[in-house]
């Protein structure tokens, strides 16, 4: 087994993978928090992964405890790697610099570069989706190019707009909701990655690929709301 | 049929057992920070333990009832009046008749930070992912995702087939604190990140609750922890009662609100059955942590459980 069971509380059990933030763990902790989910054992409330963890929440009192403790003795979960689920992979429009993306320049500066190399850079990356946290539906994606991996800005804005596309260093990630933020905001998406009221609320989930594409203000403005 | 705000009190939201589920999508769970007085008013009115209630939170409201309903109060202790005539109901938890037109007002708190009134029918306003409870930050559940306001009218449920109402229980399931609490904890998931003296330190004296204090957390003054390999983890789930400790070193205990993962190690977690009692308290209140065995955790919980139980089986 290469990871350890720790008890947080007397509601809830963390699994622990090694302590660093690298794809093939993540796609460990992401398979495993699947797997548990799926074995629907009575007295689970919800199953979280993060980038090296996976969260376990239960009702101590109705948890089958031996079902879990079997079930987490036997799982091997570098099984099935090859045959993992479909990746799914995400294309998200971008809306790029101006009054919906007002760091552009700066993180350009920062890079040392242009404002179309940054969008080049941003738009030609690949991201793996980690873990969803901070608020519903905000996907932490890496990774970022480094030439473009601008830590956060020192004092966060008090509002980012919904749909605000950021880098945090060597992450990217899109606000889901108005709210406090301190990433560098280079562009802004017409899709919004959670709706309560939408078929599918979430556009994303951990384990997903996102690509982001350029659009133009034009496209942005006409894009029907979803 | 509604209930119609008169007055809003400070803080009231319409709450039920929260949004589990989506934790992994960043949703938190939100729910009543007193899940026992929550679940201990729905049980007196003969609603489901999931109904949804109103939590109401230091300064109460004043509520206009259209039709004539049987409603319970649990939790914080508040002098209540209907159409200005003192409910005098023993003990204060037992259930009571709201007439058609009558207004029932929470006026002075004598005791406790949060109340939860359960309507019989429940309130019925839409779910969202599964759950009416509001989340305040994100905008999400309840009642247009936000606090009650003066004249918001809530739907309620047809109190038709609610069970009959239950016989409240003589004694407290727990303890209503007066300013100050004594709160069991586990140890970890992250007590190997601080200093052996830390866990120590934690137990040594009261903490006195901040006044920028929510739903979300109840950031905690007092002895002074010391992180041994750096204030900052990988970012991973944060369960309710865990004790984070930012680099500051003044712990937070995170509350029903809570996001889904942070940053900061947990240096203790909460126990279930004393997540009530915390619940109870306010700003400028104080806590005192203590640290027990797992066994302890669940031999309160279930002692919580079978009152909960004698409660409900009643009706």
């Amino acid at each position: 087994m290469n990871f350890n069971v720790i008890p947080a509380g007397d509601s809830a059990l963390v699994i622990e993978f090694e302590d660093r933030i690298d794809p093939d763990v993540n796609a460990r902790a992401v398979r495993l928090a699947d797997a548990i989910a799926a074995e629907r054992i009575g007295g689970v409330r919800d199953v979280v992964p993060t980038y090296r963890s996976v969260a376990v929440y239960f009702d101590p009192l109705r948890l089958q405890y031996d079902r879990l403790q079997d079930y987490l003795a036997s799982v091997d979960p570098d099984a099935n790697a090859a045959a993992d689920r479909a990746v799914e992979l995400i294309r998200i429009p971008v809306c790029y610099g101006g009054e919906l993306g007002p760091d552009l320049a700066e993180v350009a500066g920062f890079g040392e570069t242009t404002e179309e190399e940054v969008v080049r850079l941003h738009a030609g990356g690949s991201y793996r989706v980690y873990m969803l946290g901070f608020v519903p539906g905000f996907a932490y994606m890496c990774p970022v190019d480094s030439r473009i991996a601008m830590p956060r800005r020192p004092t966060p804005r008090v509002r980012v707009p919904l749909g605000s596309v950021g880098i945090g260093g060597i992450q990217t990630g899109i606000y889901p909701a108005e709210t406090p933020g301190g990433w560098r905001i280079i562009g802004r998406t017409p899709v919004k990655p959670f709706d309560p009221m939408r078929t599918t609320p979430f556009l994303m989930k951990a384990g997903d690929t996102v690509q982001f594409y350029p659009i133009d203000r034009a496209e942005y403005d006409a894009w029907p709301s979803s | 049929m509604a209930l119609v705000v008169i007055r809003a009190g400070m803080l009231t939201t319409v709450q039920d057992r929260g949004r589990w589920g989506f934790q992994s999508r960043g949703v938190p769970v939100a729910g009543p920070m007193d899940p026992v007085s929550h679940r201990l008013a729905n049980a007196l009115v003969g609603n489901e333990a999931d109904a949804a209630t109103l939590e109401i939170t230091l300064l109460g409201p004043e509520l206009e009832f259209e039709d004539e309903r049987v409603v319970a109060v649990t939790g914080a202790l508040f002098l209540l009046t209907v159409d200005e005539r003192p409910v005098t109901v023993s003990p204060p938890t037992a259930p009571f008749l709201v007439p058609a037109g009558g207004r029932l007002r929470f006026g002075t708190r004598q005791r406790g930070a949060r109340s939860y009134l359960a309507i019989a029918g429940g309130i019925d306003v839409p779910p969202v992912l599964g759950s009416r409870a509001t989340h305040v930050v994100s905008a999400m559940g309840g009642f247009q995702g936000r606090p009650l306001r003066p004249n918001d009218r809530l739907p309620l449920a047809p109190a038709s087939n609610v069970r009959r109402t239950a016989r409240p229980p003589t004694t407290r399931i727990t303890d209503l604190p007066d300013h100050e609490a004594t709160v069991r904890v586990l140890p970890g998931p992250q007590h190997d990140r601080f200093s052996r003296e830390s866990l120590d330190a934690l137990q040594s004296a009261p903490y006195v609750i901040a006044p920028d204090s929510d739903r979300m957390g109840f950031r905690l003054r007092g002895p002074q922890l010391v992180h041994s390999k750096g204030p900052e983890i990988i970012s991973d789930a944060t369960s309710l009662g865990a004790l984070q400790v930012p680099s500051g070193g003044q712990p937070i205990l995170l509350m029903a609100d809570r996001q889904t993962t942070g940053g900061y190690p947990k240096i203790a977690t909460a126990i279930t059955a004393d997540l009530s009692i915390a619940a109870q308290l306010a700003p400028g209140d104080s806590i005192r942590f203590i640290t027990c065995s797992p066994r302890e955790a669940m031999k309160a919980l279930i002692a919580q459980e079978q009152a909960l139980l004698q409660v409900e089986q009643s009706s």
